[in-house]
């Protein structure tokens, strides 16, 4: 168990070096550098400048500011914002909690309806009721993302009943504890719907193929041959059965969140890692793009890590170990 | 075999009905400038946030209805009653050139009237009073043959690395394998920011639609690869490819001769499934101000426009948000295609 | 017990359809038996005889109408199977009636331990039962599986294919059934495992002192194992008795055809016999 922990985070490595230096090799051979907008503007003096080019070596070419770069990751040091004239890291980690959190409702609020949906759906196979659930589900996989949230905004705005974007109302700060947990709350819902949606159809869909393949297994008969109630059967013998490869697609739902995220956050304006990404990549706000570009991968292996450590618990016949 | 497939789709009714849609819709880009009745960029200040025009029957023949803006700041616009336009169809408006190289002055209707400047709006109009209905048309020719061109792209690509991989194995095979498990790692969004971020903001727009191609051509052509190189390498062992191997024929002809024909139903299949991915790419890159600029229109960057005025939500001008549903019923259209296609060729495939 | 021949359980007119979308399938049409107590009946008869079917049908283990309709009478001990409430059927499944199946490996479960599945079956049929865990390691220990206390957490595929067969046999007899049902327990084994399966069963058939109905189109485990036998041929019984009658001396002639394909120690035959429909249909 620990060495295949140890082997897999150690297979993260190479990749985060090639992704973090595709980025940088971009970000290099993009027209202007990000400090023409800091020398641009009068209040970092010509000094601070020139002590930030010797911080992060920009006089020098760009293997040897990627080298530096590196160094400076290793000793926990991501750079500074020019934007925001804060430690990335600083920056980065309340970004990173607002999206953790977005992409984790929405998963759960998906997987809370998928989960029955597919179940329902391939009990009821061929009914009425599986029907109009599969057709709504090739609604909501056609949708575009940000086109939902678009909608999402509109009706918000046109119902008053959610608010229109952000992660806090304006009066945040002067809320009692628990009704600043209720103000996030209330913020949350809208984006974690929209972005939900998407990946409830395709998960509903795999969970109905998945289920029907089981409802046919042997083991059911075997099941109900020794008295187990039906319900029993479906949601004890076939669930946790079908279940496992929805666990194991974890990873790559947690991918599609992540850019999902990015879409819906801008529409939405809610300040997670996605909008943070974007509007450093049109400022060139670099050592912010590099630090949340690491961030985001190395979340979404986490993820892909921790589906593997979720089915090895699940699905006994998968031996971690190998 | 394709015919075989054609023939099958077109005997199912969700197939023909999804078929028909989407030869619609092409028909509706291919001949865009003849059902606009304005250019993409034709303004009408006065007239911004302009509601749908009504239509009415009088005098025996159809008029529109002309509108007053009774409160600017709000876009309120009430009929003015009595006024009316007579619509006049196959007249000569804007010279425009048909599938690019027919010049035509013909339009399937226009206004009897002297105004230059917009006066019929089937679906409203934006913020500048420009026609959404003629922006729609015209935008639908970007973002539908963005998918086809992309995807062409992708397949060849992919099947060129996928089917060589699988063909050489090997060191090549290893190096592309990692090489595309690389690019699938990274969240295709952020990849398509990085990659779009190396190149200069502003583009002229054809060049800036074939940086699009080729960025989303760039980022999709790793999973099709992926899934051409296990087939290949099936392929590869069997009986008929060891025999066109005996009698010296060169890779290549190998590839598209022998290999390519067992793979056509799964490329149909495919590709049909894919090409929504490169429209919401598109359309993706424009919203976020990357992709398809002005005065040229792509259902992308309609809504971001919709998008940055608040009015829009306050106001409740629905009409901004059809580019969406135009999105929407290719997509949805597009997937149906591909899913029937499945079925027929195969169910238990995946894709 | 040869002097009660008390009748356990009696199929009447059992008659079982499956419907299609387009067509219907008369898989079973009308066959009546009875099994005696302490008894071992064998069904024997090729595939898609309706045999299998046969033994699903009697506790209503086939998919429900409109699916498959299942008419007739299944009597046990004066209740009729058929027609009890679910609730009842339940309770004759695994604690009156038990089964085992052919393919060992795909009749467990795999996401769940052998000692689990066991359990669930006591947990359901005998609730005053205080230590299952006990009664679990017990019924392995049974069936002849050695360190049951360490097995019991064991999932199926830690398991070779005849250890799986002893799980099922646990499994079955866990709550002391009076009828097993053992639908071609030893096809998917090898032949070696086969023998210790059918001797395991018979051990276990005279120390609880069930009755058993064997599944089965292998003539040498009917000679060796059955008082009874029945053959069925295309949904019907073409030929019942006891063992000895039907063998030494068939009546019907696919009975005489099946035992004819037998190939026999010392007899030469340059090709296997095989069974020529065509004359039976005449």
């Amino acid at each position: 168990m620990v060495k295949f922990l140890f082997k897999r985070i150690l297979a993260i490595i190479p990749l985060l070096f090639g992704i973090t230096f595709l980025v940088f090799i971009l970000m290099y051979a993009a027209p202007g550098d990000f400090l023409s907008e800091a020398r641009a503007s009068k209040d970092i003096s010509k000094e601070r400048i020139e002590a930030m080019e010797r911080e992060f070596g920009l006089d020098k070419s760009w293997h040897i500011q990627y080298a530096l770069w590196l160094k400076n990751v290793l000793i926990l040091n991501l750079g500074e914002s020019w934007a925001y004239k804060i430690p990335v890291e600083d920056l980065i980690g309340q970004r990173i909690i607002a999206t953790l959190v977005l992409s984790i409702t929405s998963l759960f609020f998906a997987w809370s309806i998928a989960i029955p949906l597919g179940v329902l759906t391939a009990i009821y196979k061929d009914s009425i009721f599986d029907r109009i659930t599969s057709i709504l589900a090739y609604a909501a996989l056609s949708i575009p993302e940000f086109f939902l949230a678009l909608l999402a905004v509109f009706f918000a705005a046109s119902t008053g009943l959610f608010p229109i974007g952000g992660r806090t109302s304006i009066g945040h700060d002067f809320l009692a504890p628990l009704a600043q947990f209720f103000d996030y709350i209330y913020h949350l819902i809208l984006p974690t719907i929209v972005l939900g949606i998407g990946s409830i159809a395709g998960m509903m869909r795999i969970m109905r193929a998945n289920f029907l393949d089981y409802l046919r297994a042997e083991f059911v008969t075997t099941a109900r041959a020794k008295g187990v109630p039906e319900g029993w059967v479906m949601f004890k013998h076939v669930l946790r059965n079908a279940i496992n490869p929805l666990i194991s697609a974890f990873g790559f739902a947690f991918s599609g969140l992540l850019s999902g995220a990015l879409l819906v956050e801008n529409v939405m304006n809610y300040p997670g890692l996605g909008q943070l990404i974007y509007s450093s990549f049109l400022k060139q706000d670099q050592y912010v793009v590099m630090a949340a570009v690491v961030i985001g991968c190395v979340m979404l292996m986490l993820g892909n890590l921790l589906a593997d450590l979720l089915l090895g618990w699940t699905d006994p016949r998968i031996r971690l170990e190998k | 075999m394709t015919n075989g497939i054609i023939k099958e789709l077109l005997h199912r009714p969700l197939g023909l009905f999804v078929s028909v849609i989407l030869i619609l819709l092409y028909l509706c880009a291919v001949f865009a400038p003849f059902l606009a009745p304005y250019q993409t960029s034709d303004q009408n200040l006065d007239k911004s946030f302009h509601p749908p025009s009504g239509i009415l029957w009088k005098d025996g023949s159809f008029h529109v209805k002309i509108y007053e803006n009774i409160d600017p700041t709000a876009a309120r616009y009430e009929v003015i009653q009595g006024s009316t336009i007579p619509i006049k169809f196959f007249a000569k408006g804007y010279n425009y050139n048909l599938f690019g190289f027919i010049p035509m002055q013909r339009h399937l209707f226009q206004l009897e009237t002297d105004e230059s400047q917009p006066q019929i709006y089937i679906l409203g109009s934006d913020v500048t009073g420009r026609d959404v209905f003629s922006r729609l048309l015209y935008g639908s020719q970007i973002s539908l043959s963005i998918g086809l061109i992309g995807i062409t792209i992708t397949m060849l690509l992919g099947f060129l690395v996928g089917g060589l991989s699988g063909y050489f194995g090997g060191k090549f095979d290893f190096f592309a394998m990692r090489f595309v498990e690389f690019l699938m790692a990274i969240p295709g969004l952020y990849l398509l920011l990085a990659l779009r971020s190396a190149l200069a903001q502003h583009f002229e727009s054809a060049q800036m639609y074939l940086m699009i191609v080729i960025i989303l051509a760039f980022i999709g052509w790793a999973g099709t690869a992926r899934i051409i190189r296990g087939m290949s390498l099936s392929i590869r062992n069997r009986q008929f490819v060891y025999a066109a191997e005996s009698m010296g024929q060169s890779t290549i002809v190998i590839l598209f001769k022998h290999i390519l024909p067992n793979l056509t139903s799964y490329l149909l299949v495919a590709a049909t499934l894919s090409i929504p991915g490169y429209i919401l790419g598109e359309a993706a890159l424009s919203f976020l101000g990357l992709g398809i600029q002005e005065p040229s229109a792509s259902w992308g960057l309609m809504l971001k426009q919709t998008q940055e005025d608040m009015k829009v939500f306050m106001l409740n001008f629905w009409w901004l948000l059809t580019p969406g549903l135009a999105i929407f019923i290719t997509v949805i259209a597009f997937n149906v295609l591909g899913d029937t296609l499945r079925d027929i060729v195969d169910p238990k495939m995946k894709v | 017990m040869e002097e009660t021949e008390q009748t356990l359980l009696e199929a009447k007119d059992l008659e079982i359809t499956f419907h299609g979308r387009d067509e219907k399938t008369e898989a079973v049409r009308g066959i009546s038996f009875s099994l005696k107590d302490g008894k071992v009946l064998a069904i024997v008869g090729e595939s898609g005889s309706g045999k299998s079917v046969t033994a699903l049908s009697l506790t209503r283990l086939l998919p429900e109408p409109p699916t498959c309709t299942v008419s007739g009478e299944v009597d046990l001990m004066g209740k009729d199977l058929l027609t009890i409430s679910k609730k009842e059927i339940r309770k004759v499944r695994g604690k009156e009636i038990a089964y085992i199946f052919q393919e060992p490996s795909t009749s467990l479960n795999p996401v769940f331990s052998i000692g689990y599945q066991i359990a669930e079956a006591i947990k359901l049929h005998l609730p005053e039962v205080k230590n299952i865990q006990e009664r679990v390691v017990d019924s392995l220990r049974r069936v002849g599986i050695r360190d049951p206390e360490k097995r019991y957490k064991d999932y199926p595929h830690q398991l070779s294919g005849g250890m799986q067969q002893r799980v099922m046999i646990a499994m079955a007899l866990a709550c002391e059934p009076r009828i097993l049902v053992a639908d071609e327990p030893t096809t998917a084994l090898d032949v070696t495992i086969q023998k210790q399966i059918m001797d395991l069963l018979k051990e276990l058939k005279d120390n609880l002192g069930m009755s058993i109905i064997l599944i089965t189109h292998n003539f040498g485990i009917i000679a060796d194992f059955a008082d009874d036998v029945i053959v069925m041929f295309r949904g019907k019984i073409v030929e019942s008795g006891s063992v000895d009658s039907v063998l030494n001396n068939p009546q019907h002639p696919y009975t005489k055809a099946l035992l004819a394909c037998i190939p026999q120690i010392g007899k030469k035959q340059d090709r296997l016999t095989t069974i020529d429909y065509a004359q039976l249909d005449a």
